[in-house]
């Protein structure tokens, strides 16, 4: 099957996993965490639809669940990206111009650190030493690393990634 | 209760065990600066002004939230203590907008205060300068500045206890905290019911009314317009504070001369339309009493309360009195009635209400506040604004001599003005129903048991034989308590009383600030001294009202009054626009983010 009908099956069943999580949790405010943890871990993200069944059944506003979600950078609003930017900010990267790269990965992405792409293809994280400060700076986009960068040489890598989404879009399209 | 006994100051100082040091502090006259603390509402030790130092404590302890010890040595002012204060208020003020001068809050600001208190004179931190967070002025009643707001969650802690809303909550953290609905929505979107008490403990500008002045002069100063005002009940007993009076005066004489000094055409009374509405009112209990229900009735002046009912209690609105509240009783009559009575073309009235009330604000502007034709009510001022303009017009507010409202809707009986007042409504309204039923006269017509701001007040009136089961809830906390019992079955009323703010409209989120406790008490004691004072004390006695009767309306629930005088409601969604359906899957979901307005 496609990879979005699986995903889509996929999604289906860490619904029906998280209903369960939800009513075993019922009526306990306390319980706030553990379960937007169990969220986290099936779906990737906290959607907006989930934090409202939360919300309703723990006996919490959303206004509380919206709190601590957004209080530990560990939760996400939204879904990672396909393609994860980790720019390095270690020592030696930030001292050959780490920031400015990732400004301009910033700027070009449309999104501020920590964040992920509206299309979903890309998640921007600040990280610390990836050990390969000979290369500096480094970032890394999934598990390709790239030395030596510069800002210059961003717009070009972020073009990179999208041919290849849509090359791979295009390809499983066909393969229908 | 046990007490305990410590030294602050040099002084020794014996208090209840669990008192703050703060309050102890206080019965001593000793007075801890603070900025966060609100007493019994917010109590989280969060902006640390009021550091302390406690003798053999290893820091510095926040005076709010430490309990008193025995033997705990308290110093409030010793040189590390001053230090530490101002480095909190420097930091707190590195990261605030320098606007004082352009600011609704300036010259009643705690932070200013607070700086001038310290003597700062340089801030030596520059702040984050956190992102410019654009002004939310989504709602025709409240405007949230998140650039000024100093994360002291009062107004959470308002929103949450107090009325039990919950709209606005704390999102993101450290310096990137935004205090607002949560998605970081507007509030126009949200649960909020624009109640206002957020903004009567906002210490700073953060939040503020949405200001109408501007329209309102505009209007004044074109010929071709008649504009019309109204005066709710609670402002006469609060008009005078930002203008040199002390909380319980009362000004109505001055409030009338300085309207009519701003150049309305004519100066009328909300308590006329309040009377107005206890007819109306009062019928229809008495028809709900016959026909067996539906009950119990529940009041319907306080617009807080409607939007709260629309969401969180949809399935009570059959039981919700079909009237209108005064203001907008008044706005439908001064655009019909009083149109043609004054032979005035209506499309060149304004009609202009001063309240104490921020959600008459959001009333006014619901679509079907129009049945003249016209929108009913164009502008609501709150009391805040009309001291402005006061202000700015040079009026000599303190020494104005007493002028009388203006007929037809120039008289207001005591039953009128006791709206004002928690549990008022539902003393004007036994007042008028005892004597309606029983056809004799009222000897005690006090009805001590539903006044004062205990927040739930129980009665039971014997009305011809019939034992009547009254209610009165202020605050929406307390209103649910009282409704989630209704809908229960474990108590039963008659006739329920709901008003969204403490105390009632004397402690609306439109009133002067500062609003406490004390202030309210003082203003509800002003509101049942005028009562006693005025010549008529029952709506049905009010000649007026009478006359309006005689020669327009024809009689209490008339196909007129219906016309006019009643409205009807609707069901809000949870949360407001915040909608989502539950189980979309992630890329339905992510098309519809797209489309939508997911931040």
């Amino acid at each position: 099957m496609s990879e979005e009908k699986q995903q889509v099956c996929e999604c289906q069943a860490a619904y029906a996993d998280i209903d369960r999580v939800i009513a075993e949790n019922r009526g306990d405010p306390g319980a706030l965490i553990q379960v937007l943890h169990y969220v986290q871990e099936r779906l990737g993200y906290v959607p907006k639809d989930v934090q409202k069944k939360v919300a309703e059944n723990l006996g919490v506003s959303l206004s509380e669940v919206y709190g601590v979600l957004t209080f530990y950078s560990f939760f996400r609003e939204r879904p990672r990206g396909k393609y994860i930017i980790s720019a390095c900010l270690g020592t030696a990267c930030y001292v050959r111009g780490a920031p400015d790269v990732l400004a301009r990965l910033e700027k070009e992405l449309g999104i501020k650190a920590g964040d992920s792409t509206d299309d979903g293809l890309f998640t921007l994280e600040v990280v610390r030493c990836l050990g390969a400060c000979g290369l500096a700076p480094v970032i890394t986009v999934n598990k390709d690393t790239y030395g030596r960068m510069s800002g210059d040489k961003v717009p070009a890598l972020i073009r990179t990634y999208r041919a290849q989404a849509a090359s791979e879009k295009v390809q499983e399209v066909a393969g229908d | 209760m046990a007490m305990v006994t410590l030294t602050i100051d040099g002084k020794q100082v014996t208090v209840p065990e669990g008192t703050p040091i703060i309050e102890a502090a206080r019965t001593v006259g000793i007075d801890i600066p603070s900025l966060c603390y609100l007493k019994d509402i917010n109590v989280i030790g969060s902006c640390r002004v009021c550091a302390v130092e406690v003798e053999r404590a290893k820091t510095l302890q926040a005076a709010c939230v430490t309990p008193v010890a025995n033997g705990m040595v308290v110093h409030t002012n010793s040189p590390k203590v001053r230090a530490a204060r101002k480095t909190v208020v420097e930091l707190i003020l590195s990261d605030h907008p320098f606007e004082c001068l352009t600011c609704p809050r300036n010259l009643n600001c705690e932070l200013q205060a607070l700086a001038e208190r310290l003597g700062i004179r340089t801030v030596r931190y520059e702040g984050a300068h956190r992102e410019e967070r654009p002004v939310d002025a989504s709602t025709p009643a409240i405007v949230r500045d998140p650039s000024k707001c100093i994360l002291c969650r009062r107004c959470v802690s308002v929103c949450e206890k107090i009325q039990g809303v919950y709209a606005i909550g704390p999102y993101g953290r450290g310096m990137d905290t935004v205090i607002g609905p949560a998605w970081r929505e507007t509030m126009g979107n949200s649960s909020c019911v624009q109640c206002g008490q957020c903004v009567l403990v906002c210490p700073v500008g953060a939040l503020y009314e949405r200001d109408y002045t501007n329209e309102v002069w505009a209007a004044l100063q074109d010929p071709t317009k008649h504009v019309v005002v109204q005066t709710a009940p609670a402002t006469r007993v609060a008009i005078g504070e930002p203008l040199g009076l002390e909380p319980g005066s009362i000004s109505t004489g001055k409030m009338v001369a300085a309207l009519r000094a701003l150049g309305f055409d004519k100066v009328f009374d909300t308590d006329f339309t309040a009377d107005l509405t206890i007819m109306e009112e009062g019928s229809e209990f008495l028809e709900r009493l016959k026909k067996g229900g539906p009950l119990p009735l529940i009041t319907s002046c306080s617009p807080g309360w409607i939007k709260y009912m629309e969401e969180f209690y949809p399935e009570l609105s059959e039981n919700v009195s079909s009237c209108k509240s005064p203001q907008q009783m008044f706005g439908a009559l001064a655009k019909t009635f009083y149109a043609e009575k004054a032979g005035i073309d209506p499309k060149d009235i304004v009609s202009v209400s001063i309240m104490p009330c921020t959600a008459k604000k959001f009333e006014c502007n619901r679509p079907e506040m129009s049945d003249s034709g016209y929108q009913d009510v164009d502008y609501v001022l709150t009391v805040r604004e009309l001291a402005r303009m006061i202000k700015e017009a040079g009026l000599d507010f303190k020494n104005l001599p007493d002028e009388e409202y203006d007929a037809p809707f120039g008289i207001g009986t005591g039953a009128g003005l006791i709206f004002g007042a928690t549990g008022g409504v539902m003393e004007a309204a036994l007042r008028t129903v005892y004597e309606l039923v029983t056809g004799k006269t009222l000897e005690k017509i006090d009805f001590e048991d539903v006044r004062g701001l205990t927040g739930l007040k129980k009665a039971t009136v014997d009305v011809n034989g019939t034992e009547v089961k009254v209610a009165v809830a202020h605050t929406l906390a307390n209103a649910k308590i009282l409704l989630d019992k209704v809908k229960s079955g474990e108590e039963q009323f008659h006739f329920i009383e709901i008003m969204t703010c403490p105390g009632g409209c004397i402690g609306g989120g439109g009133q002067p600030i500062p609003t406490d406790t004390e202030i309210r008490e003082k203003r509800i004691a002003a509101i049942y001294e005028g009562d006693r004072q005025l010549p008529l004390r029952k709506s049905h006695e009010n000649p007026a009202v009478q006359e309006l009767y005689r020669t327009f309306l024809g009689h209490p629930l008339s196909h007129k009054s219906h016309e006019l005088l009643h409205t009807h409601y609707k069901k809000r969604p949870r949360h407001g626009t915040m909608t989502v359906k539950y189980g979309v899957t992630p890329a339905e979901e992510e098309t519809a983010a797209s489309n939508g307005h997911d931040t």
